[in-house]
């Protein structure tokens, strides 16, 4: 099959993102990371502390991978 | 004007960290320093209590243009950190009263940081983004130009429009498949992976729907072959757009998230 010629879209190659992204760094530093309870100033991970709008960013429209959403699984 | 300044915690390396000469500027403004104790080096900056206070923090985090800049910076420190040796980063946010007090954490949970600090050591966390790729709706529903058939044109605009809709309903179908592919594929090449949320279009200024966001810790040697698996897989699975981010300090793998998906 070569259907695919230089002139239409190659394959969707997996392109390489130079600058990172806001939205993959806040998926990171807002839920991963070690993460210390107690004697810190406020926890990102007191889920109360952290605002809708907040929690907005991180964690969106999802019904489609529900599935697939558990680390759990992966392994 | 006269508090003491807080400790922001950026990452934890071992014993033998970077002695910093200036330091990466970090979170608001102040260059990183290491702090250690318990044969462990906190990566460390003095932040002012009137913005990254308690009351403060709360209400900033709320700014999406403070979030961003803070991000950045606690990013940057830790990237240039990692470029040197293995660090453990910690989640954004974490700000002690004072360096004692931060030294104080180091003794508590050395044992954990260590643990984490071990299985992160010469592996680097990759990201893989998978989008639905949008199919071509003209060519789902091609039509001539004039669209006079017999049935007329509104009857050619509805089996047009039919046909795409239907293409799309395919290329979704068909691209969630793939992802599972593709995420059960990653997974083997890694020594652990985690699966977040999908980011909303809004937010990641994507007009695609993302059906796969995962982040993969792959053991350094074998970070060629995971990126060129990723190609591969993209070229495998047309109706998947795949992005490829990092190599990341392993940010997804030293929580307790992280902490149970590595066997």
């Amino acid at each position: 099959m070569s259907e695919i010629s230089s002139t239409t879209a190659p394959y969707h190659p997996a392109i390489r993102e130079e600058r990172v992204a806001l939205v993959d760094l806040l998926d990171r530093v807002l839920a991963g990371g070690v993460v210390i309870m107690g004697d810190v100033t406020l926890s990102i991970a007191d889920v109360d502390l952290v605002t809708v709008s907040l929690r907005a960013l991180v964690s969106s429209v999802s019904a489609l991978v529900e599935g697939m959403d558990d680390s759990r699984e992966n392994s | 004007m006269t508090e003491s300044p807080c400790a922001w915690i950026y990452a934890i390396a071992d014993e033998a960290a970077p002695v910093f000469t200036g330091g990466p500027i970090g979170v608001g403004g102040g260059a990183a320093r290491p702090l250690s104790a318990a044969g462990l080096t906190a990566i460390v900056g003095s932040v002012a209590q009137s913005e990254f206070g308690e009351a403060a923090l709360r209400q900033n985090l709320e700014d999406l243009d403070w979030l961003e800049r803070t991000a950045r910076a606690h990013h940057e420190v830790i990237e240039t950190v990692a470029k040197e040796r293995p660090v453990v980063p910690m989640r954004l946010a974490t700000v002690y009263s004072s360096d004692e007090a931060a030294a104080a954490m180091l003794r508590k949970r050395a044992d954990d940081l260590r643990q984490a600090l071990t299985r992160i050591t010469g592996r680097s966390e990759w990201g893989v983004k998978g989008h639905v790729a949008e199919p071509d709706d003209s060519a789902a529903g091609r039509q001539p130009e004039t669209g006079d058939s017999a049935s007329g044109p509104g009857a050619a605009y509805l089996r047009r429009r039919r046909a795409q809709l239907a293409a799309r309903q395919d290329a979704r179908q068909e691209a969630v498949v793939g992802a599972q592919a593709v995420h059960a594929e990653l997974s083997r090449l890694s020594a652990s992976a985690r699966v977040y949320p999908p980011q909303s279009p809004e937010i990641a200024g994507s007009a695609g729907v993302m059906i796969l966001n995962a982040a993969y810790l792959v053991a350094d040697e074998w970070a060629e072959e995971f990126g060129a698996t990723v190609t591969e897989l993209a070229a495998r699975h047309r109706a998947l757009q795949l992005t490829l981010t990092g190599p990341w300090p392993a940010y997804s793998f030293v929580g307790q998230d992280g902490t149970e998906a590595a066997r």
